[in-house]
């Protein structure tokens, strides 16, 4: 197979940027979409020209590093999955194909198609997490969890913070990534002593990061490589607003 | 969350209206009766109508600067940008709403404070003394370009409220995984039957089914 | 410089061992710990637990990991579970045959009283995972579920669907920002450990360079914890995520610290099979669909039939049929090696022939395609999205692929190598999987290292060193960052005709040939003659693109090739000198009649550490002996039949 590449290429973080068409020959089918991306880097290196920045590390769609935008898609066009799961065969032979970075304001660019998304990681600092110290726990089988709410748990934790909802959100919103943690947290016994401080913070540190707003439009959910469902926004909402009641009544 | 609020008080002033206006299909005295009626709420009828005001006012407010926020959370946009699941009418809700302010405006002059049509000033009394909404609402609707502004506005709301309704729904968290395309679709359908309530009167005019209850 | 090596293993009995330790091990008092700073690097399980627990202990931590969040290190894609000696099941499970499981899965070549600590600690992890929210998989009594592993009978493995790893690091990482943002532990994500840097001997810093400014910057501790995992990516093909390195270790053992059994190294028998030129990494099939997924290969060698028309008596279940009592759950090492043999006879299936099918269709028509879903979902999907294959239609093609790595640097009980101050933890050190590790124990120890062991073992050596942590400004460290410069300098300068990847490729393919699943003296030489002629060239003739102060893959790459092209040959010369078959070290000479492993215990039941000479073509390393002493376990011809 063969492919038309237009990729953003952009040296530094200030520098402007632009979409630079490449090659890509003798693509074989069971080639994954980075795989595709290392094989013209070899050839760029080849001419003496710089390779492509892009991250990518686990490879197969654990990880959550890679972060590509690919023909207007976060993560490209086999969703759910991440683009480091984008295999060539998804692709018409001869098609253009549109790169980019993903792109929201609290993901400022670093290189080419490699952003910065520690916003995501201050957000899980405000309080994406349960205070339990090693040494102090009691005894695993004493906190029970019904299958039940430890399945919905386990759905919302199955976040891998690549930040894709953000990037395809019209609005660059963060609110699936936040909902997730909050209700991975939420669901459980263990959750509960945090509960209403977990939420405030988290929304408010997601907020002072610069993400846009939820406007529902569930653009989020398509791209979730983990399949993260927005009804865990409407949690969120719903969390946020007893969490706030609760504030405001003194509690 | 406010703009969830004021958007579900905006819904059913929607829904209160359409009834009231579909009663024109009853016949000169329903929708005269009606609208006297309405007048003679007297201060209640302006403190609704204040209310719908802030209610208006506050959505739009919350919503631009929404709009603003969002549109700052992405400086450099996308060369080619796809949607995958976002419909049309969720990515331009501020478009929808700003036509449709638009339409309410030119609505209100036109039927409310009647500046655009004089016509309006010659209509007499009808035969229990009151205003004739019912032939007011005919004559103006024989324009087809009033009608035609008025179609378009209602679909343009009819847009808006397929996205607004359910996703009132969301933004208050009042659903679930199950519930959620449930709504979206109950939604859906709720603003197209607003859409055809409305438009079933210009319509019905312009095709002469309503005539006026009396010459000009 | 070394004398005989103390492993500091405390006398009494093996089920005292440690407690005793605890009883008398030096404290540092709350009031001194924010006068100690402690530096890990790596955020994977073992050092994202122990950064954050060394922040809730009130120590000053600087942890510092490559990847742009310490929440993506790769002990995020562990997929199956961890186990621990809870005997939920009530089948017989204790702490001591956790012990004897791992010792024996390790064919005898780890220490008992590590071991034996790891297996005690066991149970304490999962207490800790669970209050911190790790969503384990549940009965519906509410109650924690388990899963059976390779190479146990007992049913003793945690796990949260298919994605164990990850939920134990977001556990580990969630702990790890509330320390973040209560100050106790500065983050520096984005940052390689370039050097380790030594004043009087003590491991009081270390040199990094910023991947996205390429500042090359310096800093000083009272002790430096490396938990940057293993090496397995020395054979470029790996389940390993593309940035796994050997750097951080490699240059510590380049400034003294041994390294031990290098040449240990896990291949998983169930990963997806390599197809194309191009691929850049290999994808893992948890071990645990080995629990459900039945392995066979066709009687017949060259039969290219599809799977379903091949009929029940024509297909060889070879695993149960050569270990009838373990069957599809024989420990790592065995069944990797049973399925290259199978492979070798020419009875492979897929387009290349290097592959065997692990099928479902038994257990389907047992619990049913929604329960074999509930299991293995993720699994499945993730092997059709690479294949393209539906698995629950037609069996998996899998095929044995380079995984873990049991060698690492030599540590003491206490988890402090030769270098006083320098601390290993995690798949970084050698210490409790001897020669082969058994599925679910790598995050058991990763975790244990974190969490329960190196708070408590830590502060032996910090007891006795306050106030003795050197300004960045030493000559120490300016002498590191200097060397650190001129070899970014060199890299970018070469100005070759060859890119980092080729080489990488090169040494990977040959390694996997030569020091893979099984290895010869002949073999071995040879690599040993191409290695540093592959070393030589690189260093004549790679190009890397860029310049050094701005963020360049590139050089980043290239620094690590050129570490594991000094490293692959220290694998193979420890290959060459264990002349015996133990766990994933097979050496063809040394096998029984039906083609087991065959140690020697009378001149191998030892610890090779090595330590650093110079360049391998210019000094040999110098082969230090740890001999291990078996008090309780009886050494045994290990059988899974």
């Amino acid at each position: 197979m063969k492919f038309k590449l237009k990729v953003w290429r952009q040296k530094t973080a200030t520098a402007p940027g632009k979409l630079v068409e490449y090659q890509a020959k003798d693509v074989s089918p069971n080639t994954s979409f980075l795989e595709m991306l290392d094989v013209v880097n070899e050839g760029l290196v080849a001419q003496g020209k710089e390779p492509i920045a892009f991250d990518s590390d686990c490879r197969e769609g654990i990880c959550g590093t890679c972060s590509l935008t690919i023909n207007g898609e976060a993560h490209g066009p086999d969703h759910p999955g991440a683009a480091c799961e984008v295999y060539m065969r998804r692709f018409k032979d001869g098609e253009t194909i549109v790169v980019e970075p993903f792109r929201a304001k609290p993901f400022p660019l670093i290189k080419d198609l490699v952003v910065d998304r520690s916003a995501l990681d201050r957000i899980v600092q405000a309080g994406g997490f349960i205070a339990a110290r090693a040494g102090s726990a009691p005894e695993a089988n004493s906190i029970l969890v019904p299958k039940h709410e430890a399945d919905r748990s386990m759905e919302a934790a199955a976040c891998i913070g690549c930040g894709a909802c953000a990037a395809a959100c019209p609005n660059a919103s963060a609110m699936l990534f936040t909902a997730a943690k909050v209700s991975h947290l939420a669901f459980l016994p263990q959750g509960q002593p945090e509960r209403t401080t977990r939420v405030l913070k988290m929304v408010t540190a997601m907020d002072a990061e610069g993400f846009g707003n939820c406007t529902n439009t569930y653009e989020c959910e398509a791209v979730c490589p983990a399949s993260i469902s927005a009804s865990l926004i409407a949690k969120l909402n719903r969390e946020y607003a007893i969490a706030s009641l609760k504030r405001r009544a003194g509690e | 969350m406010i703009v969830a609020v004021t958007g579900v008080v905006l819904i059913a002033f929607v829904v209160g209206h359409l009834l009231g206006n579909l009663q024109i299909f009853l016949g000169p005295d329903w929708v005269n009766s009606y609208a006297e009626h309405l007048r003679a709420l007297g201060p209640l009828l302006w403190a609704i109508r204040a209310f719908l005001l802030v209610s208006v006012l506050l959505h739009i407010f919350y919503t631009i600067s929404l709009a603003i926020e969002n549109r700052r959370a992405r400086p450099v946009q996308y060369e080619r940008k796809d949607n995958v699941k976002a419909t049309f009418a969720s990515r331009y809700m501020a478009m929808s709403g700003l036509i449709v302010l638009a339409f309410i405006l030119y609505h209100l002059a036109h039927f409310t404070v009647r500046v655009t049509d004089p016509r309006f000033l010659l209509l007499k009394a009808d035969p229990l003394n009151r205003y004739d909404v019912y032939s007011m609402m005919v004559y103006g609707f024989q324009n087809i370009f009033v009608s035609a502004f008025y179609i378009i506005g209602m679909f343009l709301l009819a847009l808006h409220l397929s996205h607004g309704t359910s996703s009132f729904f969301q933004s208050l968290g009042l659903n679930d995984k199950k519930l959620t395309p449930r709504l979206a679709l109950a939604g859906r359908i709720f603003a197209w039957l607003i859409f055809v309530g409305y438009t079933s009167i210009p319509i019905a005019v312009l095709f002469h089914l309503v005539k006026p209850a009396q010459e000009l | 410089m070394i004398g005989t090596l103390d492993s500091r293993i405390p006398s009494g009995p093996l089920a005292q061992k440690w407690a005793t330790h605890k009883d008398h091990a030096r404290l540092v008092s709350p009031n001194n710990r924010r006068k100690f700073q402690v530096i890990v690097v790596g955020s994977g399980l073992a050092g994202g637990a122990a950064a954050a627990t060394l922040g809730e202990l009130g120590y000053n931590v600087k942890c510092f990991c490559y990847q742009d969040s310490p929440r993506r290190a790769h002990s995020i894609a562990a997929q199956g579970g961890i186990n621990a000696a809870k005997n939920y099941q009530n089948d017989g499970d204790s702490v001591f045959r956790l012990f004897y499981d791992t010792i024996k899965g390790g064919d005898f070549r780890s220490r008992e009283a590590n071991v034996y600590r790891l297996a005690e600690v066991s149970n304490l992890i999962i207490d800790h995972c669970v209050e911190q929210g790790v969503p384990f998989a549940r009965e519906y009594g509410g109650l924690l579920a388990n899963r059976s592993f390779g190479g146990a009978q007992v049913s003793r493995t945690f796990y949260a669907r298919g994605q164990t790893g990850q939920q134990l690091l977001l556990g580990a990482y969630q702990a790890l920002c509330r320390q973040i943002a209560a100050g106790t532990v500065a983050m520096f994500p984005q940052t390689e450990m370039l050097d380790l840097v030594l004043v009087d001997g003590h491991a009081k810093g270390i040199i990094t360079r910023s991947l996205v400014t390429g500042k090359i910057a310096a800093h000083a501790a009272d002790a430096v914890v490396l938990a940057t995992g293993g090496y397995g990516n020395v054979f470029y093909l790996s389940t390993n995520a593309r940035g796994c390195n050997v750097t951080a270790t490699y240059r510590a053992y380049k400034k003294g610290a041994l390294f031990a059994n290098p040449c240990f190294t896990q291949i998983h028998p169930t990963c997806i099979p390599v197809s194309g030129q191009n691929q850049s990494k290999l994808t893992l099939m948890s071990e645990s669909l080995r629990n459900d997924g039945r392995v066979w290969v066709p009687k017949k060698a060259g039969d290219k039939r599809s799977p379903k028309q091949i009929p029940e008596e024509e297909r060889d279940y070879y695993l149960e049929r050569k270990y009838p009592s373990f069957g599809n759950l024989a420990p790592r090492d065995i069944s990797s090696r049973a399925a290259k043999e199978v492979c070798d006879e020419g009875r492979g299936v897929g387009e290349s022939g290097r592959g065997v099918y692990l099928d479902f269709a038994d257990a389907i028509n047992r619990v049913g395609e929604q329960t074999i879903r509930e299991r293995y979902g993720n699994l499945f999907h993730i092997y059709e999205k690479i294949t393209g294959e539906n698995a629950y239609e037609r069996p998996m093609r899998i095929y044995p692929a380079v995984h873990y790595t049991m060698g690492g640097l030599w540590v003491d009980y206490n988890l402090m190598s030769n270098i006083p101050g320098l601390h290993v933890i995690g798949e970084a050190n050698f210490s409790d999987h001897g020669a082969n590790r058994l599925g679910a124990s790598a995050l058991m120890q990763g975790l244990a290292d974190g969490y329960f062991v190196l708070p408590y073992t830590l502060p032996v050596y910090l007891a006795g060193q306050i106030g003795k942590r050197p300004p960045t400004d030493h000559q120490e460290f300016c002498k590191a960052e200097d060397e650190v410069r001129a070899r970014t300098t060199k890299l970018l300068s070469i100005n070759g005709s060859r890119s980092v990847d080729s080489f990488h490729r090169e040494l990977g393919f040959l390694l996997w040939d030569k020091c893979g699943m099984a290895r010869n003296t002949r073999g071995l030489r040879e690599a040993l003659t191409w290695i540093p002629e592959m070393r030589e060239q690189f260093w004549r003739d790679v190009r890397v693109p860029g310049i050094g102060k701005e963020f360049n893959q590139s050089l980043e790459r290239a620094g690590r090739v050129a570490d594991f092209l000094e490293f692959a040959e220290l694998m193979c010369i420890d290959a060459l000198t264990r002349d015996e078959s133990c766990g994933g070290h097979f050496r063809e000479e040394h096998q029984t009649p039906d083609g087991e492993a065959l140690r020697d215990d009378e001149h191998f039941a030892d610890v090779f550490a090595w330590e650093y000479q110079g360049n391998g073509s210019i000094a040999a390393p110098k082969l230090h002996r740890e001999p291990l002493v078996f008090e309780t376990v009886e050494l045994t011809q290990r059988s899974y039949k």
